[in-house]
């Protein structure tokens, strides 16, 4: 099986789908002759023209507003906002349009507009290059919001999100797109291309939106969370020897909850990590559902670990960065609850 | 000596309790601007986007070149127009009514303005695709679209194709060429454009229209559409209807040191042409030119329409508050029922008394389908649809976490 990045495995998603469905088109700012500025759609305009791969002005709401019109019409648009930091000019469109059109038509009309975007921290992007919006989205019903870690995940997800029939907010945690990251910046960096993960199959295949992943299976705590912090994650179960059970969200609107609930009623100890930002994150939503339905299956109070409640800081990035230290001082103190 | 800058704001030229003044517009003579070709250029209609096409002129007359693009349509349907219009206003005053006694929530009327949208209507053909504001029901009337679910939409009751999911008049009609209204302002003009470039990619022969206020042409979405459409040149009509009022914010507000809305598309390099809104005659003739443009592949083009929003923003608007209370009556292009009456019975094709005699099959024909929605629900004497429509269509299939909700619900 080919060894790829999630940058290629997230091209080679969009050439599948660009091939199958003449109803495929991509666009947004760089993408086209140019390839994007992470080099996700290289190639793609040289292969299947302007009219299917094109570049737009510096305009969010345009990019996404245009797609919506086209969604509307029977097109499948996906679309790139260059940096979830940049997606705030189409919020607008994206909640008070996209995620609403199929429900206030009573379904005369649909909207399936995939909207790809890179997120999350680690490469000294600075508070406009590394943020993590995905609870604004995973608050707006109507959308679906997806986040791979891997770059099989990202292949099959991102093509279940072009099959899908309704908008999906599809966030690509940068710091992985070349290999995976344990959060320890000073260590070599590592590649997909010798990883497990980074096997990709040819061709077509989907991964079920609304479906988490088990990263590591395990009986002593569970560990819900998703991009980044899976490796995160990983690295501090591995260094403290805990039998934790990782589990991989990926969907994080709608959110596998018998995956959640058998879990944590498995395990009995929770903790949640994101990079987000603490209050108001999605953390607090998954803990709302552990507490709902695992109450009498817990051993000790849940944790969770974020970003802090500050802007994204430039030279303070590993300060900021939810760390394997900060992981595993959680994991520790519900293990010895 | 210190001196300051100071700022500009803009004030209309009468408040309440003030003579209505309309002495600073500009009221070109009918037939005097020539016909532009399907092809023209954004540099080729200046004048166009600043001056104001007039095909009736003060007798009736259809006057000058634009009269030439009436000729694709018989009496048959001058008098069908004048009907919409009719039809339009009738409901629009029977509603308001009905809102006033407490039978619905909210209406938004369009009166005053009926020659637009129902001028406009009748230069589509099927598929083509209007995103309208709310103030564009004249579409739907034209359009020959069941009064039934016009209606039922306003109650919400099992006339209502939507069920109950939107505020009254945000109506959504596929068949008839009719987005989903979103209710938000601005935000469905670029969707036209989206709307046009998928025509053009999947080879459909249809057009789009987009639909926005002089108010809202401030918002960003406005300009994002005008771009878009510079940029990619689909088959989309934008159409700014400046009706004068943004609620109770004067068009000055939002038109700022520029002369026309129009011309705010040259910019852009999109023709555009400024028309009397209130002259059926110059809807249908400036309409019948720019659908032939587009259709064509001669790329977008904007139409300010010039007319003055008679009745309140909305049932929860109260106007005389913030302008004279007659100023609609002094709108000097007149109204345009009015308007295509005259001409109508200038070429001999209508008389007072057939219009009496319309006026009251229209309103019979408004009160007996009234009468049989009512009969559904109101909000007097609701008649509950059903609550599943809460969860329904929020996604294609109902994810766990909603199904859980509508459980919790018991529906």
């Amino acid at each position: 099986m080919a060894q790829l990045t999630m940058i290629e495995a997230l091209r080679d998603a969009m050439d599948v789908m660009l091939a199958r469905d003449p109803k495929v088109v991509i666009f947004g700012e760089d993408v086209g002759y140019f390839g994007g500025v992470f080099r996700c759609t290289s190639g793609l305009q040289k292969k299947y023209g302007e009219e299917r791969v094109f570049d737009t002005p510096i305009n969010e709401s345009a990019i996404v507003g245009l797609g919506i019109g086209m969604a509307a019409q029977g097109m499948k648009p996906c679309v790139e906002i260059q940096f979830a930091d940049y997606v705030y000019p189409a919020y607008d469109q994206i909640t008070q349009e996209a995620a609403r059109i199929r429900h206030r038509s009573n379904e005369q009309f649909s909207c399936p507009i995939v909207i790809r975007m890179p997120t999350g921290g680690g490469i000294f992007g600075g508070q406009t290059h590394s943020q993590s919006p995905e609870a604004l989205f995973t608050h707006v019903a109507g959308l679906k919001v997806v986040l791979p870690c891997t770059p099989h995940d990202a292949k099959g997800l991102l093509i279940s999100a072009m099959e899908d029939p309704d908008p999906v907010i599809f966030l690509e945690p940068k710091r992985l797109y070349n290999g995976p990251f344990n959060g320890d910046h000073k260590a070599p960096a590592q590649s997909w291309k010798n990883h497990a993960l980074g096997e990709v199959p040819e061709g077509h295949y989907s991964i079920p939106i609304g479906k988490a992943r088990v990263h590591r299976e395990g009986a002593a705590v569970t560990i819900l969370t998703y991009g980044t912090m899976v490796f995160v994650a990983e690295a501090a179960v591995n260094s403290l020897g805990i039998d934790a059970e990782i589990i991989d969200l990926r969907s994080l609107l709608p959110l596998d909850l018998e995956a959640i609930e058998e879990s944590v009623r498995k395990t009995g100890r929770c903790v949640v990590l994101h990079e987000a930002t603490k209050t108001s994150g999605l953390a607090g939503e998954i803990i709302a559902i552990v507490q709902e339905a695992c109450f009498y299956h817990l051993e000790a109070p849940v944790q969770r670990v974020t970003g802090w409640d500050a802007p994204y800081p430039h030279a303070l990035e590993w300060d900021y960065f939810p760390g394997q230290e900060r992981v595993s001082r959680a994991l520790k103190a519900v293990m010895e609850a | 000596m210190t001196s300051h800058c100071k700022l500009s704001f803009a004030h209309p030229p009468a408040r309440p309790g003030q003579t209505p003044d309309f002495s600073s517009v500009e009221i070109p003579k009918a037939g005097l601007l020539p016909v532009l070709p399907l092809d023209v250029t954004a540099a080729d209609c200046v004048e166009h986007a600043n001056s104001l096409i007039r095909v009736m002129d003060e007798n009736g007359e259809a006057v000058g070149p634009w009269a030439e693009f009436l000729t694709r349509f018989d009496v048959d349907t001058l008098r069908a127009g004048l009907r919409d219009m009719m039809m339009s206003r009738t409901i629009d005053m029977r509603m308001m009514n009905a809102q006033r006694q407490g039978k619905m929530s909210f209406y938004i009327q369009g009166v005053g303005e009926e020659a637009i949208a129902c001028g406009f209507q009748r230069c589509l053909k099927a598929g083509d695709m209007n995103f309208p504001t709310y103030r564009q029901q004249g579409l739907l009337i034209a359009g020959g679209y069941p009064l039934e679910m016009l209606l039922g939409q306003f109650y919400s009751n099992a006339f209502d194709p939507l069920q109950g999911r939107q505020l009254p008049t945000l109506h959504s009609a596929r068949d008839y060429g009719y987005f989903t209204v979103s209710g938000n302002l601005g935000t469905q003009y670029v969707h036209a454009v989206g709307w046009a470039m998928a025509n053009a990619l999947t080879q459909k022969d249809n057009i789009s229209i987009g639909w926005i206020g002089d108010g809202s042409t401030a918002s960003n979405d406005f300009h994002t559409a005008l771009l878009s459409a510079s940029s990619y040149s689909p088959p989309v009509i934008l159409n700014v209807v400046n009706n004068q009022w943004a609620i109770s914010t004067y068009t000055g507000v939002a038109k700022g040191r520029g002369r026309t809305y129009a011309a705010r598309a040259l910019g852009y390099g999109i023709p555009a042409i400024r028309v009397d809104g209130n002259d059926y005659l110059a809807v249908l003739a400036v309409s019948e030119w720019a659908t032939r443009r587009v259709r064509a592949d001669h790329g977008p083009v904007l139409i300010e329409w010039y007319t003055y929003r008679v009745g309140a923003h909305s049932s929860s608007d109260d106007p005389s508050a913030y302008r004279p209370r007659d100023e609609g009556k002094a709108w000097p292009f007149g109204d345009p029922i009015d308007r295509l009456k005259k001409h109508l019975i200038h070429i001999g094709e209508w008389s007072e008394q057939r219009h009496v005699q319309a006026e009251a099959e229209v309103l019979s024909t408004v009160v007996e389908v009234q009468k049989r929605v009512e009969a559904a629900g109101t909000m007097i004497d609701p008649k509950p649809i059903p609550g599943a429509t809460i969860f329904k269509g929020v996604y294609a299939e109902m994810p766990e976490h909603i199904r859980r909700q509508r459980q919790e619900l018991g529906v």
